[in-house]
């Protein structure tokens, strides 16, 4: 087995407030293989966001990274001074975020965005880089490339304009790319062009990507493995298939259950009670256990580690008991 | 069964053109956007119609002129066979906004942060004066939360204490205060996560079965809709482009813009479909195309597709607007 690209362990995320320390991550680890697609689900507040930040280390304050550590190519980033990880940031790890017209500077022009990236990371001439540019605007689909390069974000509609953000963060070559719901902002018809332009860039230039969405048909069309999160923790981890047909965790379970299906008919969708705890309120044992059906004693008592259950891992007390009845 | 709502060459006009003075020195001309071009359905009583779009096709604007929040360019919408535009009486007006509510997309600006639960909640009640008494107000506040699954109690608190789910039960009690028979629902479940928007589409569904609702549901996820609606509208660039029953629609699905819209949706069961890759993205309203508006993005188009537009035909039982149908083309 080739050694993962980005590792992560135990990774904890705090917020102080006056009122008290927020536990916004607790104890997350995973890894993402050279070229392999990571989906991370969840509902609001789950801190799939914030799992991303932390790794392009963006963390806004006063959120900080109070344990664990995140480790790129083996080299351990989640503690490099700011200008080091800058040079990272861009280089190394590309970043998509949601709202394609929020992450482009609206005054200069599309062109001058992707060479300036470009010359700050890699040794070339300007006018290698404004080819270079123009390339990487027609491998993303954007045509007449050659005139559309000198136009500014306003010019570009909401797909053009997410295009040229893929084209941005894959412009230094990174090995990994953080995404952060790239398509949520977008109609259906243009989230499908965006999904599929989005895999085959990765694998040509071999990027693996930490897909961060809330929305599981994406996570299933995209993904090699998914991890799904809930109040700051990691509830199931594995292989795509696995967790979507034969989830293990309760809250997986429900999560599958509570999404309409376009091939089935059921009168009422599965129902999950309640909403996710707010970080100041996480119940003692496991965070899910107030809103589980299958809730034992030692649920409400001590706090589940991940445990095998066949092909995924899941963090729940039944798993390790073989006792989860679906 | 007789038909709750009728909605005859329904159209909505928007200026947008630039102010007067930049009209006159530049010789820029006056721009309209034809946000509702020509819309015609029906709903029967107890049934659930959903219009379906991409953003900026006009569903919103169809909902809002159906509540009377625009006043339409064209066209007329019946409610029970009875006008309810200017036709109609100031008191006639009043019963009939009695018996139609509206649920908004968003639950957090669609509730006043000042006024607690119960203000929130009473206030239609107050406006129809349907309760004579403040304590026979309170009551009825709290067994409409009680009926949307939440605690009377919860009528003295403020919208922040609760979360988006929560909110947006708020605002389907709002709605059903004056027990209306029809119900406009915005994108109800668009800003609420998976988990919640069972809830709340639980909570719709329950209400219909129990009170004999009549639903416009609108949404741009399809499969929210298939869960929910009888019948389905597509809606293109202010048009109905098709209208069928849910079980139909879904399964032969006729018009091209139909099919692409289901064949972009990401697959969740990884089923192997194959799909047909989509084109182009929506023209601009302000410049719609030719023809049928969906011509320069359809794989059927031809010179008559670009040149004239189609009608909304029936065709074997359900309702498309498609020249390569109706030839028998596709």
């Amino acid at each position: 087995m080739t050694s993962p690209l980005l590792e992560v362990r135990n990774l904890r995320v705090e917020f102080p407030t006056r009122r008290g320390t927020l536990l916004a991550l607790d104890d997350i680890s995973f890894d993402i293989a050279p070229g392999e697609i990571l989906g991370v689900v969840g509902e609001s507040g789950a801190g799939k966001s914030l799992t991303g930040a932390a790794i392009i280390g963006l963390l806004e304050p006063p959120g900080r990274i109070a344990a664990g550590e995140i480790r790129l190519a083996g080299r351990r980033i989640d503690n490099l001074p700011y200008e080091q990880m800058r040079a990272i940031r861009g280089r190394q790890i590309g970043a998509i975020f949601q709202d394609p017209l929020t992450s482009l500077n609206p005054l200069y022009t599309i062109g001058r965005q992707l060479t300036e990236t470009i010359l700050t990371h890699l040794p070339v001439s300007a006018e290698e880089a404004r080819q270079r540019a123009i390339r990487l605007l027609q491998e993303t689909g954007i045509p007449a490339a050659e005139q559309r390069i000198d136009q500014y974000p306003h010019q570009f509609s909401g797909g053009m304009r997410q295009r040229v953000v893929i084209a941005l963060a894959l412009a230094a070559e990174p090995k990994l790319i953080v995404a952060d719901e790239p398509t949520t902002a977008l109609d259906v018809s243009i989230q499908a062009q965006i999904i599929s332009l989005l895999k085959r860039l990765c694998k040509d230039h071999g990027a693996a990507v930490m897909l961060v969405t809330h929305d599981m048909g994406v996570i299933a069309e995209t993904c090699d493995r998914v991890a799904v999160l809930y109040a700051g923790r990691v509830a199931e981890i594995g292989p795509v298939g696995d967790v979507i047909h034969r989830p293990s965790h309760p809250y997986t379970t429900g999560l599958m259950g509570s999404i309409p299906a376009m091939d089935e008919d059921r009168e009422r969708l599965l129902q999950i009670d309640g909403a996710m705890p707010r970080l100041n309120a996480i119940p003692s044992g496991c965070a899910f256990n107030p809103r589980c059906p299958q809730v034992m004693d030692r649920c409400r008592r001590d706090r589940p580690e991940l445990f095998d259950a066949g092909a995924t891992r899941a963090a729940c007390w039944r798993v390790a008991e073989h006792e989860v009845r679906t | 069964m007789t038909a709750l709502l009728e909605v005859r060459d329904l159209a909505k006009t928007f200026e947008v053109s630039a102010p007067w003075l930049n009209r006159v020195i530049e010789r820029r001309p006056r721009l309209f956007v034809h946000a509702v071009d020509g819309v015609s359905f029906s709903i029967e009583r107890g049934r659930t119609l959903a219009l379906v779009g991409e953003s900026g096709c006009g569903k919103s604007t169809v909902a809002r002129l159906l509540v009377g929040l625009y006043q339409p360019t064209r066209g007329d919408v019946r409610f029970d066979g009875q006008p309810t535009d200017s036709q109609q009486n100031a008191a006639g007006l009043r019963t009939l906004r009695r018996r139609m509510q509206m649920i908004f997309q968003d639950p957090y600006a669609s509730l006043n942060p000042r006024w607690k639960v119960l203000d929130i909640v009473g206030e239609p009640l107050r406006e129809h004066g349907l309760a004579p008494t403040p304590a026979a107000l309170r009551a009825r506040v709290g067994e409409l939360l009680h009926s949307v699954g939440l605690a009377a109690a919860d009528g003295e608190k403020f919208p922040h204490q609760f979360s988006g789910g929560q909110r947006q039960r708020i605002s389907i009690a709002r709605a059903l205060a004056t027990q209306p028979e029809f119900l406009v629902c915005d994108e109800p479940t668009s800003a609420l996560d998976v988990s919640v928007q069972a809830q709340v589409l639980n909570i719709m569904k329950d209400l219909q079965r129990e009170r004999g609702l009549t639903y416009l549901f609108i949404s741009h996820n399809l499969a929210v809709v298939r869960h929910v609606a009888d019948q389905v509208g597509v809606m293109y660039l202010g048009r109905l482009v098709e209208l069928a029953d849910k079980a139909e629609l879904f399964a032969r699905p006729r018009h091209p813009y139909t099919r692409m819209l289901l064949d972009a949706i990401p697959d969740i069961h990884m089923s192997g479909r194959s799909r047909t890759p989509v084109q182009g993205e929506v023209p601009n309203p302000l410049q719609p195309p030719s023809g049928c508006a969906f011509h320069p993005r359809c794989p059927h188009a031809n010179a008559r597709c670009a040149a004239e537009r189609p009608a909304l035909t029936v065709f074997q039982g359900v309702q498309v607007a498609c020249h390569a149908v109706q030839e028998g083309r596709l």
